[in-house]
């Protein structure tokens, strides 16, 4: 990963625009945070699809003030769940990722009948809610962007992922 | 100097621990944040997750709950660090901050104990003979990532195995000063770690090991790993160690053991999980559960830790390569390695074990005909003359047990 530290700037206009920038920040997040707080349960936060997401009011009390710029989309995929930005994803992180990571979702391939049994298992001993009116766009979007390939009884090693380095060794 | 290694990892356990306490009290992970995180790098400090404790080269499977597994090159050393020691964990481990190892207790009691017990950590080092051995401990889904049809769960390809050397009493001494009634068939143990949901009344994981493998002089209450406090993420302060077999059966935050008088019905005991078709099943089956067994022993396996895959050599030159291999409640008698994708194959030196269920060391030097691009496989047999299998072995729905060759590219210019 690159760093994104800033350097510390010489001149003292660049100061003053950051310590504008972060007044500006967390003013902009205490608002944020208020009218979430207010009207958490009607407001929706989605930034493709109006969806209202089902979750808990009670998460809205541990506001992450911290925040982290990894809440965004690089080449398609939302950094921080590590999941494919795409339709229905708000759906996914409000119900999915309430209890356990993205990182498990993207990580594991299956059709449609091989999620909806996934779905079935954690209601039946993981304390999984009914998805109700959910579950179907829950599972376009696992269906479309999780679905298993045909990769034989053996894969080839993943040449692009490979790292060529020269090792050094003794002339023989 | 190690103090001051120690507060950094502290410090950074702390600033780990913190952002996932936030986010999962959170549960959609910085909702506030959206809109403001584009162009405001200064006020959104960079913070990807890192393990507390853990090398940074491990690959995180999962945050929630914490799976993570080391590359093969890591692996390299005799015996792994705790800092490249795999974590799969099934719950949320206990707050490191509530762990007081001077009051940490462990309870022994059970349809088939003949009184309930409870040791403290520091009785059961008083008052029991101390033993250490080298064991080795892989996941049961370990190479899961490479079935097809694919396997739910986490897609773990190669490194979620170690060997270490674990310090601990032996569970079969403890047993035995509490009673063993002679109806007893399996332990199972309870750990201090809670279920994802949050919901105290469900337990992550509470699996075990018949009798049989519970009384093995092996078989150890462990609080030390490689002379160290048992990593956090790896069951700090007690757990135990059965080596060979899926290391689920290895209870973290250990604070529990029953004696049954039946099969343990614990979280995780029953089928599908830790369990293969008893039958095989042709890749893609639907196998009803009372058609799964229970994984005991883990099959025969080998990983090349040297060089590191994608290795640019001279021609002419000389490559040393090495590696270790491991066979669960079995030792391994040979070790082959081919760079003709297995036309032919040729004998690796092959290091005697530690103790039985150590994993052993292999070395070999590798010599090429030509330039171009090359694959060295590794093959390891038994002491029952089982090797591994070049292709997949047999598919199973859950996805354990993937013990096919290892191999890595090379590159000869």
């Amino acid at each position: 990963m690159s760093k994104n530290n800033r350097k510390p700037s010489k001149s003292w206009l660049n100061t003053f625009s950051l310590l504008m920038t972060t007044l500006k920040s967390i003013t902009l997040l205490s608002c944020l945070v208020l009218v979430y707080a207010i009207f958490g349960e009607k407001f929706d936060f989605s930034f493709q699809k109006k969806e209202v997401i089902a979750t808990k009011s009670t998460y809205v009390s541990n506001s992450n003030q911290k925040g982290d710029d990894w809440d965004k989309v690089e080449n398609g995929i939302h950094l921080q769940t590590g999941l494919i930005y795409a339709e229905n994803f708000d759906i996914i992180r409000g119900q999915c990722t309430a209890c356990h990571s993205g990182k498990l979702i993207a990580q594991n391939r299956a059709t449609r009948e091989g999620w909806t049994q996934m779905i079935r298992w954690m209601q039946e001993t993981q304390g999984l809610w009914d998805l109700g009116a959910n579950e179907p766009k829950i599972l376009d979007y696992l269906e479309t962007h999780y679905a298993p390939k045909e990769v034989g009884r053996r894969t080839n090693i993943n040449i692009a992922a490979v790292e060529w380095y020269i090792l050094e060794l003794e002339e023989n | 100097m190690k103090n001051k290694m120690q507060t950094n990892q502290r410090r950074q356990f702390l600033k780990n621990g913190g952002l996932t306490a936030i986010s999962f009290a959170l549960g959609i992970e910085g909702v506030f944040g959206i809109g403001l995180s584009s162009g405001n790098q200064l006020f959104y400090k960079k913070t990807m997750f890192s393990l507390p404790d853990k090398h940074p080269e491990m690959t995180i499977l999962n945050d929630r709950p914490i799976n993570a597994e080391a590359p093969a090159h890591l692996l390299d050393e005799d015996l792994t660090s705790s800092d490249r020691f795999f974590v799969r964990n099934n719950g949320i481990p206990p707050d490191k901050k509530d762990i007081d190892p001077e009051k940490w207790t462990l309870t022994i009691e059970g349809e088939s104990a003949k009184q309930t017990k409870t040791y403290t950590l520091s009785a059961l080092k008083k008052q029991f003979k101390t033993y250490t051995y080298q064991l080795t401990l892989e996941c049961g889904g370990n190479g899961r990532k490479e079935f097809n049809p694919p396997a739910k769960g986490n897609q773990w390809s190669i490194g979620a195995v170690g060997c270490a050397a674990w310090t601990g009493v032996r569970l079969k001494d403890v047993l035995e000063d509490v009673g063993i009634k002679s109806n007893a068939v399996y332990i199972g143990y309870y750990g201090k770690d809670t279920h994802l949901s949050g919901d105290p009344k469900k337990s992550p994981i509470s699996r075990g090991v018949p009798m049989t493998k519970a009384l093995e002089e092996e078989s150890l209450i462990a609080w030390s790993m490689n002379g160290e406090p048992l990593p956090y993420l790896n069951g700090y302060p007690l757990r135990l160690v059965f080596g060979g077999w899926p290391a689920s059966c290895s209870g973290k935050w250990l604070s529990k053991i029953v004696i049954r008088n039946k099969v343990h019905d614990g979280t995780k005991m029953k089928a599908p999980s830790y369990s293969v078709p008893c039958k095989p099943v042709p890749p893609g089956s639907k196998v009803a559960n009372e058609d799964m067994c229970t994984i005991e022993s883990m099959p025969v396996k080998s990983l090349i830790t040297f060089p590191k895959t994608g290795a640019t050599i001279k021609l002419g030159q000389v490559l040393p390569v090495r590696g270790h291999a491991w066979a669960g409640d079995l030792s391994v008698s040979k070790m082959e390695y081919s760079i003709d994708f297995g036309a032919t194959w040729k004998t690796c030196e092959l290091g005697t074990p530690a103790n039985r269920l150590a994993w052993q060391a292999f070395a070999a030097k590798v010599q090429f005909p030509q330039k171009g691009y090359f694959e060295i496989w590794a093959k390891a047999t038994d002491n029952k003359g089982i090797a591994q299998p070049m292709v997949l072995p047999g598919w199973n729905p859950k996805g354990y047990l993937n013990n096919a060759c290892h191999r890595i590219a090379i590159k000869v210019v």
